[in-house]
């Protein structure tokens, strides 16, 4: 079994910026991704971010990324990249079991770090499992990371700002978006996004969602319907759309399996997306050296994952003994960056979850 | 179904890797995973439900909900979607839930 420091799981913006803190201390870090690059979904964002300056506010996610991995080049010596790897098992002793190709090995760490992030949700609807039915964000992987096509014409399910946002990037694939549906009464992303779909003809059709896909070995076709006050379809007013394509952007929840089996205490919160961990101020869970932070603890944004990784990193660093400097200055810091990022009217939700589990924001 | 042309990345990417699907032979490129190179040739189809045997594609695309889990250089359950293609792999659609090593 290997020894190790400070194990990171997930090379995403939260545990990117974990172990920037981290090594910027002296420490000795382990990121572990089952990925092949770093920068979880950093790597397909080719959008310009909004939020603050400080967390790089017009830069392109695929930018940004860039700029945390030049971030840590000069501490390689002291970080260990483990891509490709899963983390199949986490105990109390602070014992991880990976795999890494046909390998399977253990390590222990004084201290872990979750930076798991999200996985997005599905939806029920008639034949939602045939092939061609795609979690949004899996679409954007495909095209942005791959430059593969995910069909010809694409029915967008959900307006949030993934759905907005990869409607747009599918225009700039080449790919149709015949439409977008969102069963709520209004567009819940951001209007600049929504904007800059209908300009390019793309029709949004709030209080719609889809009713049911049709095909044989994948879709051809979708059947979509108007939805009531209370959420129900109302009948006969179905229409069908010729599609190739559904993509599914209904939001997405933590992942916070591994968090479950080491035994730390979690709770089921709408707001932040699912079942998350309960955290003290360091954002330690309630197992003893196994924290969290980025959307493991709540859906936001890249930006707050990254604030929240930057202090993880911190805490951590002075829990195993090493004195950081101006550490008051950069936590007060950063902490008022994070108040910042969630203070605007889109982020009420998350200040709502938050509250219910004790998190000041 | 390749990106040829895009407003803000490049894809030119020219170095082949041949593998095949089902005993077909096909091409990817490199910087592809299995299921994207898949995808690229129009196959969406990776897997079977178990009990149900309806056909499965891929769905996060990330390494987390195992849709895309396919039989690959007689390895069962590989994550397509996060497997970087190689050359002469052999992948095939998975059938069941596959039989692991020495059962």
């Amino acid at each position: 079994m290997e020894h190790k420091e400070v194990v990171i799981i997930g090379a995403g913006p939260a545990g990117l910026k974990a172990a920037k803190s981290l090594l910027d201390a002296g420490a000795h870090v382990t990121i572990i991704d089952r990925n092949k690059k770093l920068g979880g979904q950093l790597t397909k964002q080719t959008h310009k971010f909004f939020g603050s300056e400080k967390q790089f506010a017009s830069f392109r996610g695929i930018d940004i990324l860039e700029l945390l991995v030049q971030d840590l080049g000069r501490y390689a010596e002291r970080l260990n990249i483990l891509n490709e790897t899963s983390v199949v098992g986490l105990y109390k002793d602070k014992v991880l079991s990976c795999v890494k190709h046909d390998r399977y090995f253990k390590i222990k760490a004084k201290r872990i770090i979750m930076a798991t992030g999200a996985s997005e949700k599905h939806l029920p609807f008639e034949n939602n499992d045939l092939p061609g039915i795609y979690a949004a964000g899996a679409v954007q992987t495909l095209m942005n990371e791959y430059g593969v096509k995910p069909g010809h014409k694409v029915l967008m399910v959900g307006s949030g700002n993934i759905g907005l946002i990869v409607s747009y990037q599918l225009m700039q694939a080449g790919v149709q978006v015949v439409a977008l549906v969102e069963a709520a009464s209004s567009i819940s992303g951001y209007l600049v996004h929504a904007s800059k779909i209908k300009r390019l003809g793309v029709d949004i059709l709030t209080r719609t969602t889809i009713k049911k896909a049709l095909g044989t070995d994948q879709v051809e076709k979708v059947v979509i319907w108007d939805v009531d006050d209370t959420w129900q379809g109302i009948k006969r007013t179905e229409r069908t759309l010729h599609v190739d394509t559904v993509c599914i952007s209904v939001g997405l929840a933590p992942l916070t399996e591994l968090l479950m089996q080491v035994g730390a205490e979690v709770t089921y919160v709408r707001e932040l997306g699912g079942n998350v961990p309960i955290i003290n101020p360091y954002y330690e869970t309630t197992v003893k050296g196994v924290y969290a932070c980025g959307d493991a603890l709540g859906i936001e944004e890249a930006s707050s994952a990254m604030v929240e990784g930057a202090l993880t990193g911190m805490f951590v660093a002075e829990d195993l003994g090493y004195t950081l400097e101006e550490s008051t200055q950069k936590i007060k810091a950063l902490k008022s960056e994070l108040t910042f990022l969630r203070s605007g009217p889109h982020a009420e939700k998350i200040r709502t979850g938050y509250m219910k589990v004790g998190v000041k924001t | 179904m390749r990106i040829k042309e895009h407003p803000i990345l490049s894809f030119d990417v020219d170095e082949m890797i041949n593998f095949t699907y089902n005993g077909k032979a096909l091409q990817g490129l490199k910087g592809d995973t299995i299921a994207s190179a898949l995808h690229a040739n129009g196959i969406k189809k990776l897997s079977e439900s178990i009990h149900l045997k309806r056909p499965r594609g891929f769905y996060c695309a990330i390494g987390n909900c195992a849709s895309c889990n396919m039989v690959v250089d007689g390895v069962p359950n590989i994550r397509t979607c996060i497997t970087p293609l190689k050359e002469g792999m052999v992948v095939e659609n998975q059938v069941g839930k596959g039989r692991v090593y020495g059962t």
